[in-house]
């Protein structure tokens, strides 16, 4: 499937997300300033209705706080977030209850993410009638109907979440989400805690559900091999920015950037008979509380030059149309193009 | 390599580990005959639960009670299971070293890692004081610890995460093992660094003549690192294979089921095929093959025995009664998606 068409739903420009360390009273008395963790630095996407965009990186990238940010559970420092036209990080009260309800987040852990002492059905029950979305009456019917769309038995809504697998709790988070009709869905980590073969249940059930309720999905994971299969764009992000976003098939047959290289290279092949003995790359996950200068994954970079310790590139077309990439060993291509984000900007 | 001509260094027969709770008796290892041979990476996976770490922990007597673990563990010709803890102590992180999935969890947070490793040098070698702690910089510098010499006086929770497992595995060859017993060493670790660590692995067995035995969930890491497999579902092993055999024709069901439920890099966006269910209650098998409630292939022979482990070939061992009719991986319709 082809995401129904390719117009933005939403909008994400040069966000940026700094969360404050707790300094030690040693640095206080001798006067150091105050450290901080850029969890975001400068990201800009688009979220493409009906698609699947995944957002892949290693932890500590910024994918959780990117998410976060994108539901408005975290307020951005900076940039700005527009959805179906609408600015995003000016909404208040209503309006961004409002909002709250088109755009959904499934968290990673369903246990954390479910109270233990409600049974499914008061889950349902409470995300229905926050949004007031069915009059009292309808309610059962309409908890009934959810959990026959996310696979679950007629009599789950009895039950406490702790009476049920990680796989059905799952399908309890994603039908609370879902229990407020909602457009877009952010996924973080969906089922990176399952087992293979739930995993794979509760993939067919989001691949399904997507194309029956026409939903857009924003699925974040660590999993590379998962975010392939389904997304149909994936973002790369390294030390709070995209350093490549791309369509799935040209990302994963030819990744520009060396640290998207390098991921897949890392990410052990089903395939015996493919084994490599070199490492896939060297070196540590730079510190976010003091990245590198230029370009953050400088120092551990194979193909580095001196402009990348010293300049930041920019994610942007260098090569084929629509595969963006953050490195200075591709020009440009906007050097030739007529350059469409400038023209977004007055 | 041929298991007909490698000499075997550890064989597990009939191991059993039962867990006696309040809920009645679990079997956690039920019955697992298994050997290593020398030189060899044995993958040992299955999913969360299957008895992989209660195996692991089975063949050093690291099953605290309630557990109880019988059978035989066959080190180098003696029964580890009847040897008098004394001298067991000599073996445990001596001839055999076991590495976990948190280091912090094996790591003293109160000894700077130097002195971590000088304690196992001074209990597993006759070295002399002196020549403890150059050993110990190399250690740290084998497994690929910059500035080793420096490192050694800090304490666990100034190293990375990595590079904490870099140190745990220092530790772990400080005694010259001839065994290592790697319990999904990389699985809390990013995918860069897994890598890095596994082929850290992969050198140390070859440079140092070691059997690891590697437990793990994740099919790619199995593929990239064993020599064989045994695959683990509910307290037994149901098929051992070389690993390239395994990947290109899975000879069990549930294996089959495994590597069909792997996203492949070909099927983007199409269902997968998921195994239905759940592993059964270990304190209430189903009779019969532990499979059969989830298995497409299930017969009526498979629910009335419990089917043995048998060798199908030269060089493989299957628990599944239609082990011949098994489809290639990823030739099944995919299932009707429940409603
Ligand atoms: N609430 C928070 N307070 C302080 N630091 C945070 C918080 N949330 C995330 N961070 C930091 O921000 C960075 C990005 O984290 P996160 O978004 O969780 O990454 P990911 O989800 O990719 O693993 C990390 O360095 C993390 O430690
Ligand atoms: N100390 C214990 N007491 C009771 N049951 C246990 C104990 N340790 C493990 N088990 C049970 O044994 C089974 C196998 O566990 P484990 O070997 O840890 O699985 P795996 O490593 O394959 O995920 C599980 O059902 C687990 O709950
Ligand atoms: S910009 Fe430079 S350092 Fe960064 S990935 Fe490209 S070549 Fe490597
Ligand atoms: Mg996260
Ligand atoms: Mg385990």
């Amino acid at each position: 499937m082809k995401p129904s068409d390719h117009t933005p739903i939403m909008r994400v420009r040069d966000l940026t997300k700094t969360f404050p360390v707790a300094s030690s009273g040693l640095d206080r008395v001798r006067g150091l300033p105050a450290k901080s963790v850029k969890a975001l630095t400068g990201v800009s996407l688009d979220l493409l209705r009906g698609e699947t965009l995944g957002i892949v990186g290693e932890s500590g990238c910024g994918k959780s706080t990117l998410a976060r940010c994108l539901v408005r559970l975290y307020d951005a420092d900076s940039g700005t977030l527009e959805y179906d036209g609408t600015n995003v990080l000016g909404l208040r009260g209503k309006n961004l209850r409002s909002y709250n309800r088109r755009v959904q987040m499934v968290f990673q852990d369903p246990f954390s993410s479910l109270n233990p002492r409600m049974t499914v059905g008061q889950v349902l029950n409470e995300a229905l009638a926050v949004h007031r979305l069915r009059s009292s009456r309808e309610i059962p019917g309409r908890i009934q109907e959810l959990l026959e769309l996310v696979g679950l038995p007629k009599d789950a809504s009895e039950r406490l979440p702790h009476e049920f697998s990680g796989g059905q709790r799952q399908r309890i988070g994603i039908a609370r989400a879902l229990s407020v009709e909602p457009e877009t869905l952010i996924a973080d980590e969906l089922v990176s805690a399952l087992d293979v073969s739930v995993q794979a249940q509760v993939v067919n059930l989001l691949l399904e559900l997507q194309e029956r309720l026409h939903l857009t999905v924003m699925f974040v994971a660590h999993d590379l091999r998962l975010v392939r299969h389904i997304s149909h764009r994936v973002a790369v992000m390294y030390l709070g920015r995209i350093v490549e976003l791309s369509s799935t098939e040209k990302l994963f047959s030819s990744p520009e950037h060396p640290y998207t290289q390098a991921l897949l290279r890392a990410a052990p092949d089903l395939d015996p008979s493919r084994k490599n003995t070199l490492e896939a790359v060297h070196g540590e996950l730079p510190s976010p509380l003091n990245p590198p200068s230029g370009c953050a994954f400088h120092p551990r970079c194979p193909k580095a030059f001196e402009r990348c310790t010293l300049e930041v590139p920019k994610l942007e077309a260098r090569g084929l149309e629509g595969h963006e990439s953050a490195c200075f060993l591709y020009e440009p291509s906007s050097k030739f193009k007529l350059n469409l984000n400038l023209l977004e900007k007055p | 390599m041929n298991p007909q001509t490698a000499t075997t260094l550890l064989e597990l027969r009939d191991l059993r580990t039962v867990f006696h709770t309040a809920r009645g008796a679990l079997t956690a290892v039920n019955g697992v005959n298994l050997s290593l041979h020398e030189g060899e990476v044995l993958g040992l996976v299955g999913e969360s639960g299957s008895g992989k770490s209660v195996t692991l922990r089975s063949i050093l007597r690291l099953v605290r009670p309630p557990g109880k673990v019988s059978g035989t563990v066959l080190w180098r010709g003696t029964n580890l299971l009847e040897l008098p803890e004394s001298r067991l102590r000599k073996v445990r992180g001596g001839e055999i070293s076991m590495i976990f999935q948190e280091p912090m969890t094996a790591l003293n947070p109160v000894l700077n890692i130097g002195e971590q490793i000088t304690e196992t040098l001074q209990e597993h070698t006759n070295l002399s004081s002196q020549d403890r702690n150059a050993r110990a910089t190399e250690l740290l510098e084998l497994v690929g610890i910059p500035s080793p010499k420096e490192r050694l006086k800090d304490f666990p929770h100034q190293f990375s995460g990595g590079m904490r497992q870099r140190a745990m595995i220092a530790i772990a060859l400080a005694s010259n093992p001839k065994l290592l017993l790697a319990d999904e060493p990389t699985t809390a670790l990013d995918v860069t660094i897994q890598d890095q660590i596994l082929k850290l692995l992969l050198r140390l067995k070859d440079t140092l003549g070691m059997g690891v035995i590697l437990v793990t969930h994740d099919l790619g890491v199995v593929a990239q690192t064993c020599d064989r497999v045994a695959v683990m579902y509910a307290g037994r092993i149901v098929e051992v294979a070389p690993a390239s055999e395994l990947f290109a024709q899975p000879r069990h069901a549930y294996t089959l089921g495994l590597l069909n439920s792997v996203p492949g890099a070909q099927s983007t966006r199409r269902p997968l095929i998921p195994i239905p269910g759940a592993p059964p209650n270990l304190a209430n098998l189903p009779p019969g093959c532990p499979f059969s409630p989830r298995c497409p292939y299930v017969t009526n022979a498979c629910k009335l025995e419990q089917p043995a482990l048998q060798a199908i070939s030269s060089t493989r061992l299957s628990a599944c009664i239609h082990f011949d009719r098994l489809e290639p991986v990823n030739a099944q319709p995919p299932p009707e998606v429940q409603p």
